[in-house]
């Protein structure tokens, strides 16, 4: 057994327990942290595959960001997840019912699974032999694809400009900070001196 | 790979609504004001800028940015009405905004936005290209369909039009999906080479899939139970940009993989096509009798028209698309002079949108009671107004193809819908007046009276826009 095989027993193997963690774990928080190993393990078997780009994208993006804000959101929104869980029990059958079910028809589908010779014929660019994939995916995304990379952009753009549109609300009666204003300020406008006249108090 | 300068010429006027957004997007964060015009004139003055580019280079087919993006005859044409119907809309927005207080900077950004996914849509060559030139467009105006956040009817419009339309783009790329899993290519052309022969079952449900993800669009019946509640509850101007260009770009699109993608399918897709026409133009008629809001009205004659110009896409035929072609161009100055009537109907410094509030407008203000009329006439196909010769060209293109049964009952539901139309119109003209008006602005006024002339007097002059609409046609074939 070469090691190449010994890791990917090992990721897979985390990988499940951790994803199984992440349901059973009591405390949200240990969950979200489950949720961040198991995406660890899956850069891990995209590195195996020779797919570094999409394992580093992986740390970064999901782990990165998407499961940082995860945390965020458990943290702070105070969600009883006791109560979530009480009926898990109740539920489980039908659960595993439905589970099963996607288990045998994914096991249908990739035991009778063939492309077709025309789709194959047609299939896109092969890897090039040559050159690592981070620097081929960038030689295609600002080329070849250069057109619906900046399109993607927009479409971001656009979701942006909507959140901020429909949810920003300018409050009047809320001080806000300026720096500016802050920073302008001296002694005279700050400070002022008064004469208090002695035993008197304030 | 072809030159950079060569792409960029032939997608002038996407690089022109793409950095106008940008740079005005910039100018109203930082100029911070809020509420302000100079955003509104200047992507007016960017859609006219565009408009303009067009004709800088208006020859031959070109495919750009890797086959993602194909500059033809067909695409100027229904660019062209885009950008006319965002243009317009955005003229007409500049009072009523106001009015409400919801002038703000990003509406006018958002409507760049929007128009430039539909030009993306309308010259899309790939599946690609169709999904991000349709979400763009989508999102743009998911926002701007709640742009009247704090307006009950707004929001709930906004969210009922988002929640149906990320069903739709998810049925649109299920297809696209299945499509690209049984040719192997995502280019149009590619597909079509691909389709020759027998297909297999799989590739008709992805022609469906794809087909009921665009219908949405269009709004064409089974997929239309968004477009009452949406052009009624979301704010007028938003609404004549959706009955105007957003419908242009939709139907393009929907002729252009049709045609380019699917020429081995017609007899599957002709099915489809011929459903959904009959289907759109008899709710189309028969739904819009008992409405009393105008907008909502409009709602269903615009699921109605979108009927009737499909039956001209049924025939496949280059006769027919020219018939898609006019009709739109004609529906879309229907459509703007119908709003800017609409636009103008404002009680007490109030917006009114019910029909009744119409009453004796004839003998409180004329011009616009002979105009809306007029309007009216045209939407339901008298002749000799321009709605008449819109409907001709496509039933003939489908008596033409030996379509009889679509072509019949085309005519019927055009009876049918006559009188709802013609009720508006004795509505004008025959009931007592209730209240008048407020003056409106000018640029409503013009807009309602350019539309009007056009739909009056299109008879005397039709040559261009059918000579404009052959080229199209021909392009595409």
């Amino acid at each position: 057994m070469n090691l190449a095989v010994a890791f990917f027993y090992l990721f897979s193997a985390l990988m499940i327990a951790s994803a199984f963690m992440v349901i059973a774990a009591r405390n949200p928080v240990h969950s979200v942290l489950f949720l961040i190993l198991a995406f660890v393990n899956a850069a891990g078997l995209f590195l195996l595959l020779g797919a570094e780009f999409l394992a580093m994208i992986l740390v970064v993006v999901y782990i990165g960001a998407v499961a940082v804000l995860f945390l965020f959101v458990v943290m702070m929104l105070d969600v009883d997840f006791a109560v979530l869980k009480q009926g898990f029990l109740q539920y489980l059958p039908i659960g595993a019912l439905i589970g099963i079910i996607m288990v045998i028809e994914l096991i249908l589908v990739m035991s009778g699974w063939s492309a077709s010779q025309a789709s194959l014929g047609n299939a896109g660019a092969p890897t090039p032999p040559d050159v690592s994939n981070t620097l081929a995916l960038g030689r295609v995304l600002y080329t070849k694809f250069v057109y619906f990379f900046q399109a993607a952009g927009l479409v971001l753009l656009t979701a942006m400009i909507g959140a901020i549109v429909l949810t920003l609300r300018h409050k009047s009666d809320v001080r806000r900070q300026d720096i500016g204003e802050q920073n302008a300020r001296d002694r005279k406008q700050a400070v002022e001196l008064k004469k208090i006249p002695f035993r008197t108090g304030v | 790979m072809m030159p950079l300068t060569f792409a960029l010429a032939h997608s002038l006027p996407e690089i022109f609504l793409a950095l106008g957004a940008l740079v005005l997007l910039l100018l109203g964060v930082f100029r911070a004001g809020g509420r302000d015009w100079i955003i509104s004139e200047a992507a007016i003055a960017i859609l006219g800028l565009a408009l303009l580019s067009m004709l800088i280079d208006a020859n031959g087919t070109s495919l750009i940015y890797d086959d993602a993006f194909v500059d033809d005859a067909f695409g100027r044409f229904m660019k062209a009405l885009c950008l006319t119907g965002a243009l317009v809309s955005l003229l007409l927005s500049r009072e009523f905004m106001a009015r409400e207080k919801i002038d703000f900077f990003e509406f006018p950004v958002l409507v760049l936005l929007a128009t430039l996914g539909m030009l993306m849509l309308v010259s899309a060559h790939n599946l690609i290209a169709l999904y991000l030139g349709l979400e763009l467009m989508s999102l743009a105006l998911y926002v701007i369909a709640a742009f009247h956040r704090d307006h009950l009817q707004a929001s709930e419009a906004g969210l009922k039009y988002f929640v149906l339309g990320a069903l739709s783009s998810g049925m649109l790329l299920y297809g696209s999906s299945l499509l690209y899993g049984f040719t192997g290519t995502i280019s149009f052309s590619g597909i079509a080479a691909a389709l020759k022969g027998d297909v297999s079952l799989g590739v008709v449900f992805a022609l469906v899939f794809i087909l009921s993800g665009l219908a949405f669009k269009m709004s064409t019946v089974p997929f239309h139970m968004w477009t009452p509640d949406v052009y009624q509850g979301a704010p007028t101007p938003v609404t004549t940009f959706f009955a105007s260009a957003a419908k242009m770009a939709a139907v393009a699109i929907t002729v252009r993989i049709v045609m380019t993608a699917f020429p081995g399918l017609q007899l599957q897709w002709r099915q489809i096509i011929v459903f959904i026409a009959i289907l759109s133009m008899v709710l189309g008629s028969f739904a819009a009798i008992g409405q009393t809001n105008i907008k909502r009205l409009m709602a269903y004659s615009s699921i109605g028209h979108m009927g009737f110009a499909l039956v001209g896409l049924a025939p496949g035929t280059q006769k027919g698309v020219m018939g898609i072609l006019v009709y739109l161009a004609i529906y879309l100055v229907m459509t703007l002079g119908t709003f800017a009537a609409i636009l103008s109907m404002r009680v007490n410094g109030h917006y009114v949108e019910n029909i009744s509030d119409l009453a004796g407008l004839s003998r409180t203000r004329k011009m616009m009671g002979f105009f809306l009329s007029m309007m009216m006439l045209s939407l339901a196909g008298i002749p000799p107004l321009a709605g008449f010769f819109a409907k001709w060209y496509v039933f003939l293109a489908a008596i033409d193809a030996g379509l009889y049964p679509l072509a019949v009952i085309g005519m019927l539901t055009s009876v049918v819908a006559c009188f709802y139309y013609l009720r508006i119109v004795k509505v004008i003209y025959l009931d007592e007046p209730v209240a008048t008006f407020d003056p409106v602005s000018r640029e409503v006024t013009a807009v309602m009276v350019l539309g009007g002339l056009g739909v009056v007097l299109y008879w005397a002059y039709p040559g261009p826009l059918v000579a404009a609409a052959e080229i199209a046609a021909k392009s595409l074939f």
